[in-house]
Parts: structure tokens; C-alpha cells; sequence
């Protein structure tokens, strides 16, 4: 560790692998409810676990990204943090927030939740993905308004890197868009078209700057590339990102009431949205190939070429297959939908926090730069369970999305959605299957930690720079 | 990449392409919202309405339904759903009233709300004018 200041970035990956855990646990019941219908009912309804699901996702990717500016930063501005004290402060209030609120999630039925937090002061409340009471939000906000505050200090006072400056522009965009959160008209198309302004502009615009900067930074310590040229290709990306991702968001624009118009804007600028992720997998191959230096750390490696992959695959390919107008007409909030969103989230920001942590986590414990080759064998596998068992979850879910799509929408004689869910069993049932593997890969991974062993080392014949 | 292509003519890309797209971004969603008084069906957002979408959120139906093709993909559709009970307010206060408490033995199911008749004339007041906006014609048939 280069500063002593890095070491808070530690619990915030720690928590951020713990809330997976519960993530991925509540998956695997919802999948199962998906075809025993009953499971868990009334105790734990399918929205309640699907809202510990999502909600869960996103706080640990936060975790993630947090954990991730701490310990880049300092690197990157050559300076301790700014104020170590207030991350660890942040992170309890974070935890403890998140904490309280999935455990009333669980405990109250919501219409209970939503009273008791006062949801009738200012209704927030019961939008997909911002299900948080609104007092969660606004300490959301602060959280995160006192974290960009310690990173912005820490930069504003050491160097100014290209891969720092636009991990704070990420911040900042990530905050000023959540404040939508907070707009919630009775008018509900008004209502769902800013609600994009969080959700797309959040996972189409400014996180994907954030994780073109955690890519770099990664890239750069890893294969020892010139910080030119990697920089060079970062505001490439992330230029790409912006320049089809904004106007991308008339993809959500086809059937909520906005103009029509939008089915040209939001067609032609979402099929371009797929580029700046297949220049991440260029980036990620290229920086590779071109190494200066072999790294001791070959699970991170894997891992950072395991996001370029994936990024594109889940967020470009998958994202591209439904996003044309007449071809999301058809396939507008049905099983396609949850096959892209499963590869995409996992693909480019899950992945790219399991690369930063698979990059630091050694380092926070003290090593020069590597866990020992036993260690990673067990997280390489931990990441090949996980990887493998999502592009399956994604197959199964595809196929049960196309058809669905023809049962209950193209054919001649659409039937009804439960008549149509019956027929789609066998899929949803693989789909578990596969969920499982999944979180034996989660497991696995975890296992890696525990792994003792002498860090790995080059071998001299490895150590030589390849040009 | 090539060396004629420096990286401050990629910084410029960035910022100037950014600019200007998150400038077109506004501009069109001012556009949106000027219009959408045409499309929107805000003339009949009453009281009644404004309280059915309130307990819409405050039951987090989108936790298992889409409304216009968004939420969870666990329930029916429900931006249509008035036009396929047969614009029938009654059937949807009845199909919502009518869910077993313990649910049913292997299958999907509503949970019980205990709604009020106050809040079920409201919910089916919300559904009423949801299924009244115009979306491009979404969904493709009455299945939704």
C-alpha cells in the first residue's frame, strides 16, 4: 500500500461481498417463486424479495465504487485521503442505514414502512428500484455528498489525473441524477420519464464513467501501458458512453406516453450505445497484449478481461437485441428485459468491482501485490462458476423471453400472461439451476480470501518486459 | 491508436460531445413535456386518481407488475388491464379483494391488501386513466 489512508477502502469491500451474499440469496427464492408460486407466501411475497434483490445490488455496488475511489485516489493523487476518519464515519452511517432498511423491508408489509417513514410528507416511495423510504434517500444523499466531498478534497489538494478527474465527474453526475429520485408527480408519464433520468442516466451515462476510470486505473498498474495512452483511450470511451447514452435514453421513451418522436431518436443513438462497450474489450485486449510488465496478480487480469467481455456482451449485445422500436414493441417489459438487465449489470459494473477488489484486496492485507497461486486458482475459479452460470441465466432467460414475446404477443392467438408463464416452467426451472451454480461460484470466490499460502512471485524468466 | 490522434483531441471529444448531447437531451425532454398535454390524459387526473396512484406506491405493485411495459415481470400488464377486465371498475376492486389470504397451494398470487373502499375505487380510478395514455399503441393486444 502506497498510503496508509487506502486501508479504509477495506470495509467498504468487505460489506460490499456481504450484501452480494444476501443479493444473490434473495435471487435464488425469487427464482424459485417464479415456479413454485407459493414458496415463501405470505411471509415473503415476490415484490418484497425482488426489492431486497435490486435494492441490495445497488448498495453494494455503491459500497463498491466507494471502496474503489478510496483506495484509487490517494494512488492517483499522491496524497493521503483527505480525511480517513469521515470515510470510516460514512461507512457505518451507510451500513447501518442499508441495514435498517432492508429489515423493514422483511419485517413490515411496505404499505407499513411507508407510513411509519412518513412517506405521506414526501412521496418517494414504491418506484422500481427507488423503493427506499424517502428518509433513506435523503441519507443516501448525504452519504454520498460527504464522500464526494473527501475525494474532491483529496484531489483538489494532490495530482490531478485524467483517471481522477473523471471518477469524480462519475461521483457527481451519480448524485446530481439521484435527486430525481426526490421528483415524484402525480402525472405518471411525467413520473416515469424522470425516473430514467435516475435509472438510465445512472447505468447508461455517468456509472459508465466511472467505470471506464476504475478500468483504467486497473489497466494501468496491471500491464504497466504508458498512462498516455491508456488516458488517450478513456476519453475515447468515455466520450462514446455520453455521446449515445444520453440521447439512449429515448429507448424508454417508445411506449410511456412521450412522443413518437422518440422512436427515432431513442432507435438510432441506443444502437450506437453498444460501441463504447466494444471499445472496452479492445482497451482491456489491446492494454494486454501491449504489457510492460508480467503482474504477479494473474485473478485480477482475468478479471479486468472477464469486464470487457462481459460489458459488452450483457450491456452491448444484449442491450442492442431488443432495442430497436419495432423490435421492443413486441419485447417491452418481458423476460428479454430481465435477460439483458441480469448480463449487463453483472457484466460491466459487478465485474468491475470484483476487479478492483481482486486488484486492492491483496495489497490491503498487507502483500506486495499478489494472494498465492492457490489462492488464485480458487478465486479464478470462483470467477469462471459466476461468469459461466450468468451467460446461462441469461440463454434460459432469453429463450423464456422469446417465447413469451410469440405466446402472448406475436402468434395469431395471444394468450394470457399466466397461461403463458405455465408453458415457460422448464426455463424458469434451468434458470435456477444455473442461479445455484452461480452462487456456489459466490461462495467460491469468497473461499479465495481464506486461502494462506506465500504470495505468488515471477519467476526471472517471467519478469521479462515483453515490448 | 494512432499517433495523430492526440489525447487532448480525444478530451475535446469528450467534453464538447457531452456537452452538446446532454444540451440535445434538454432540449428534447423540454419539447416532451410542453406536448405532452396531448398524449398524457392529465385532464383526468383527479383527486381519486392522484390518491390511487398513492397507494399503487404505497403497495409496491410494481414490486410484481409492469404499468406501460415497466416493473417487474412476475404479474400481468396493468396499463391495459381496464380494457381487459372489460372497463369494468368493479372486476378489478373484486379480482383485488377477492385474493386468499394464504395464498393459493403451488401457484402465483396476489397478496391481501386489506384495501379500503375508498383506496379501491382509487386504485381503479389510477388503472382507468393509465389505460387511457397514449403509448404509441403498446401494448400489441389486450393480452398486454
Amino acid at each position: 500500500m502506497k498510503y496508509s489512508s487506502q486501508s479504509v477502502a477495506k470495509p467498504y469491500f468487505i460489506a460490499a461481498i456481504g450484501l452480494f451474499v444476501g443479493q444473490i440469496l434473495f435471487g435464488v427464492i425469487m427464482g424459485l417463486q417464479y415456479v413454485i408460486g407459493d414458496f415463501m407466501f405470505p411471509e415473503i411475497p415476490f415484490n418484497v424479495a425482488r426489492m431486497v434483490h435490486t435494492n441490495l445490488l445497488i448498495v453494494w455496488l455503491l459500497f463498491g465504487f466507494m471502496g474503489a475511489s478510496y483506495f484509487m485516489v490517494p494512488e492517483e493523487s499522491e496524497t493521503e485521503l483527505y480525511s480517513p476518519k469521515l470515510a470510516l464515519i460514512l461507512f457505518w452511517v451507510f451500513l447501518v442505514a442499508g441495514a435498517l432498511t432492508i429489515v423493514g423491508y422483511l419485517a413490515v408489509p411496505y404499505a407499513t414502512l411507508a407510513e411509519i417513514t412518513g412517506n405521506d410528507l414526501l412521496p418517494t416511495m414504491g418506484r422500481e428500484f427507488l423503493e427506499q423510504p424517502t428518509i433513506t434517500k435523503i441519507g443516501i444523499v448525504i452519504v454520498v455528498l460527504g464522500f464526494i466531498f473527501n475525494i474532491g478534497m483529496t484531489i483538489l489538494r494532490g495530482r490531478k489525473t485524467v483517471i481522477s478527474m473523471v471518477l469524480l465527474m462519475g461521483l457527481v453526475g451519480l448524485a446530481v441524477f439521484f435527486l430525481f429520485s426526490f421528483y415524484n408527480p402525480t402525472n405518471l408519464v411525467l413520473d416515469k420519464m424522470f425516473w430514467w433520468w435516475v435509472v438510465h442516466l445512472w447505468v447508461e451515462g455517468v456509472w459508465e464513467l466511472i467505470l471506464g476510470s476504475i478500468l483504467a486505473f486497473t489497466l494501468i498498474k496491471i500491464t504497466g501501458v504508458d498512462r498516455e495512452v491508456i488516458e488517450k483511450w478513456l476519453y475515447v470511451i468515455i466520450a462514446m458512453a455520453l455521446i449515445t447514452g444520453l440521447l439512449g435514453t429515448g429507448h424508454h421513451y417508445f411506449f410511456i406516453g412521450t412522443p413518437d418522436y422518440w422512436l427515432w431518436i431513442g432507435s438510432v443513438f441506443s444502437a450506437m450505445e453498444p460501441i463504447p462497450f466494444f471499445m472496452m474489450t479492445l482497451f482491456a485486449f489491446n492494454m494486454v497484449n501491449k504489457r510492460r510488465r508480467q503482474h504477479p496478480n494473474r485473478a485480477a487480469t482475468l478479471w479486468v478481461l472477464g469486464t470487457g467481455v462481459m460489458a459488452f456482451l450483457g450491456a452491448g449485445v444484449w442491450g442492442f437485441l431488443h432495442t430497436l422500436a419495432p423490435v421492443n414493441y413486441y419485447t417491452h417489459g418481458s423476460q428479454i428485459t430481465a435477460a439483458h438487465g441480469h448480463m449487463a449489470f453483472y457484466g460491466a459494473y459487478v465485474m468491475i468491482v470484483l476487479t478492483m477488489i481482486s486488484y486492492a484486496m491483496p495489497i490491503l492485507n498487507g502483500r506486495d501485490a499478489a494472494n498465492s497461486n492457490k489462492s488464485q486458482v480458487v478465486e479464478m475459479w470462483g470467477f469462471w462458476l459466476m461468469t459461466v452460470s450468468m451467460v446461462f441465466i441469461t440463454l434460459f432467460l432469453t429463450g423464456a423471453g422469446i417465447l413469451q414475446v410469440y405466446l402472448q404477443r406475436y402468434s395469431e392467438t395471444p394468450q394470457a400472461f399466466m397461461v403463458v408463464q405455465d408453458q415457460l416452467a422448464m426455463f424458469y426451472w434451468m434458470r435456477e439451476a444455473a442461479g445455484l451454480v452461480f452462487l456456489a461460484g459466490l461462495f467460491t470466490y469468497i473461499a479465495s480470501f481464506f486461502v494462506k499460502g506465500e504470495e505468488a512471485r515471477l519467476t526471472p524468466a517471467e519478469n521479462v518486459v515483453s515490448s | 491508436m494512432n499517433q495523430t490522434f492526440t489525447k487532448s483531441m480525444a478530451r475535446n471529444i469528450f467534453y464538447g460531445g457531452s456537452l452538446f448531447f446532454l444540451l440535445m437531451l434538454i432540449g428534447l425532454s423540454t419539447h416532451t413535456v410542453t406536448v405532452l398535454p396531448e398524449r398524457d390524459n392529465r385532464q383526468n387526473i383527479t383527486p381519486e386518481v392522484a390518491l390511487g396512484k398513492k397507494v399503487w406506491e404505497d403497495n409496491n405493485c410494481i414490486g410484481c407488475h409492469t404499468l406501460l411495459g415497466e416493473g417487474a415481470y412476475f404479474a400481468p400488464e396493468l396499463g391495459n388491464v381496464y380494457e381487459r377486465f372489460g372497463r369494468s371498475k368493479e372486476a378489478i376492486k373484486g379480482f383485488i379483494k377477492s385474493r386468499p389470504v394464504d395464498g393459493i397451494p403451488g401457484r402465483r398470487s396476489m397478496p391481501q391488501f386489506n384495501l379500503s373502499e375508498e383506496e379501491l375505487d382509487a386504485i381503479a380510478e389510477f388503472l382507468k386513466y393509465s389505460s387511457e395514455i397514449d403509448t404509441n399503441n403498446w401494448p400489441p393486444n389486450i393480452q398486454g
